[in-house]
């Protein structure tokens, strides 16, 4: 491979900068003991004693936590078992068609689904709060988990029931004994995707909400619709270092499970 | 695998998920494309759509999200291309993709402060001897915060399909004595298509459908068509109206993933697209 000419690392680096500057000026300002994202005037950390002493925002950061714990724990296994199913699907129009239906909400604007679900829930009179928030956050992972195992399962070789099969085991032990450890790997990297991907939602969580009912990201979003307060700012830095861990936890995982690096994090 | 009788079992579940949150969610958008705000049927929402207003807004929507994906491929194409050079291309990919990965809102918030009236972006304009100016809240810089979002989504694809490229054919180009221009043009382009289409998919619905950025940093000045579905769903209430730009939206969707589509064996797919 020809070596990389001066310009054109100059050019890489100014990308990458440009792509950390604000993430990092975010987290600058955040030990900014003057109110603004002007001028430093000096270093405190009282900005994360605010974070810590909300009690209001401590408890969305629960409800945060608990829906994309929930969600991820629950879309996992429908997605699994769905994976499992499409694979065992013999008839291939069948298979291609329930993939097509799988995708659909993977590529459908946040707005699009949001909006849906909205109706959808208004519709058959489920209540807006936790309840509607949790269901749309399973419902938006589900197909993210059945695309991250649906590889491991095609790359098992049939032999392997066949064998446990053979060897006498029951329909449970081949699914419990052979398949589930076979693709745990595909699992984790599912459930970490879901995770992450439920930690981030903006768009659907606000339209399906309601009032009364917040998750950090809407609390975010209101509190920057209002201005400027560095307690986002230490919010930021905080919810930087979980997104980091959960990038390098899914990053590990996917690396077991042998599939190529995603963008992620945003669902745009 | 061959007989399977609890296979049926499995797929439960995911069978109810797909009838209620993939099927009746489209099914109930186009229904309530054609209510009133009263919930009679009518085709009012149709017309309205076509009148010059939501016209005009369609238009300069599909303007922003031009520019948006054509400034994107622009600035990704060549960091794209100078990665698959670098040593620990990986590690360097990984890094540009990390950004991604965090909160869009805390992005938005970020360019809040640095666009800001006494932000960075101001001081470094007076250093210069210009400005202060009202950066926050135009057209510059919704579409500068979209395309900054938006990078590492166009990046990976295209590094992706240039990643993939065998660089003996790169070789034989130009042992056959053809220039890096035409080795570029005529060989690394045509084979890196598909990159750049999957990623134009990736940029250009997003450009058309968010309406965080919109909201945060273009102020009113800009108006998506996904900002004009939340308006109608969460503002005016107008169920109808919003429905019937969902329709469009998602027409536009389909169009726009045909154009864009091509067939590749294994299906590859890019983690969060979206």
């Amino acid at each position: 491979m020809a070596k990389l000419s001066k310009s054109a690392k100059l050019y890489l680096v100014v990308v990458f900068a440009i792509l950390y500057a604000p993430i990092f000026y975010l987290i600058f300002y955040s030990f900014n003991s003057g109110g603004t994202m002007s001028s430093f005037e000096g270093f405190t950390l009282e900005h994360y004693g605010a974070v810590f002493n909300d009690t209001r925002l401590l408890i969305i950061l629960m409800n945060t936590i608990i829906i994309a714990l929930l969600s991820s724990l629950i879309s996992t296994a429908i997605g699994v078992l769905g994976a499992i199913g499409i694979v065992f699907l013999r008839n291939r129009k069948t298979r291609n068609a329930v993939l097509s239906l799988n995708t659909i909400l993977i590529v459908s604007p946040d707005v699009i689904i949001g909006a849906s679900f909205l109706i959808l829930f208004t519709m058959i009179g489920v209540k807006l709060g936790f309840a509607s928030v949790l269901i749309s956050h399973i419902a938006f992972s589900i197909p993210i988990v059945v695309i991250m195992v649906l590889p491991k399962l095609q790359e098992m070789s049939g032999s392997l029931i066949d064998a446990a099969t053979d060897l006498g085991a029951s329909k449970r032990d081949i699914l419990t004994r052979v398949i589930i450890p076979y693709i745990k790997p595909g699992i984790f990297a599912g459930f970490f995707l879901a995770l992450t991907y439920s930690l981030d939602d903006f768009a659907v969580t606000f339209f399906v909400t309601g009032n009364g009912f917040s998750t950090l990201s809407i609390e975010i979003y209101s509190m920057a619709r209002a201005g400027i307060t560095l307690t986002i700012n230490a919010l930021s830095a905080l919810i930087f270092v979980v997104t980091l861990g959960l990038v390098l936890g899914y990053y590990f995982f996917n690396q077991r499970a042998g599939q190529t690096p995603g963008t992620g994090g945003a669902k745009l | 695998m061959k007989d399977n009788p609890s296979r049926p079992l499995y797929l439960v579940p995911y069978y109810i998920w797909i009838a209620l949150f993939v099927i009746a969610p489209i099914a109930l958008i186009f229904y309530f494309s054609f209510l009133d705000l009263t919930g009679a049927f009518t085709l009012e929402n149709y017309q309205n759509f076509f009148s010059s207003v939501y016209l005009r807004m369609t238009l300069s929507s599909f303007w922003y999200a031009f520019l948006i994906t054509v400034i994107t491929i622009l600035i990704a194409y060549p960091t794209a291309y100078w990665l698959t050079k670098t040593k620990h291309k990986q590690l360097w990919l990984l890094l540009i993709i990390i950004p991604s990965w965090i909160n869009l809102l805390l992005k938005a918030y970020a360019f809040i402060g640095i666009f800001g009236l006494y932000g960075p972006a101001n001081k470094l304009l007076q250093t210069l001897g210009a400005g202060p100016w009202q950066i926050l809240f135009t057209d510059f810089s919704f579409i500068f915060v979209s395309v900054y979002i938006f990078i590492p989504f166009m990046v990976l694809p295209i590094f992706n399909s240039l990643d993939k490229i065998n660089p003996a054919l790169i070789d034989a180009s130009r042992d056959l004595g053809a220039s890096s221009f035409t080795t570029f043009r005529r060989v690394i382009f045509p084979m890196a298509i598909n990159g750049v289409k999957s990623g134009v998919q990736a940029v250009f619905i997003p450009a058309l459908s968010l309406f965080v950025i919109t909201r945060l940093i273009a102020g009113n000045k800009v108006i998506t068509l996904g900002t004009a579905i939340e308006q109608q769903f969460l503002v005016t209430q107008n169920w109808g109206m919003g429905s019937t730009i969902a329709v469009f939206l998602i027409l536009f969707m389909i169009i726009i993933m045909m154009l864009t589509g091509h067939k590749e064996k294994g299906g590859a797919y890019n983690g969060k697209t979206k």
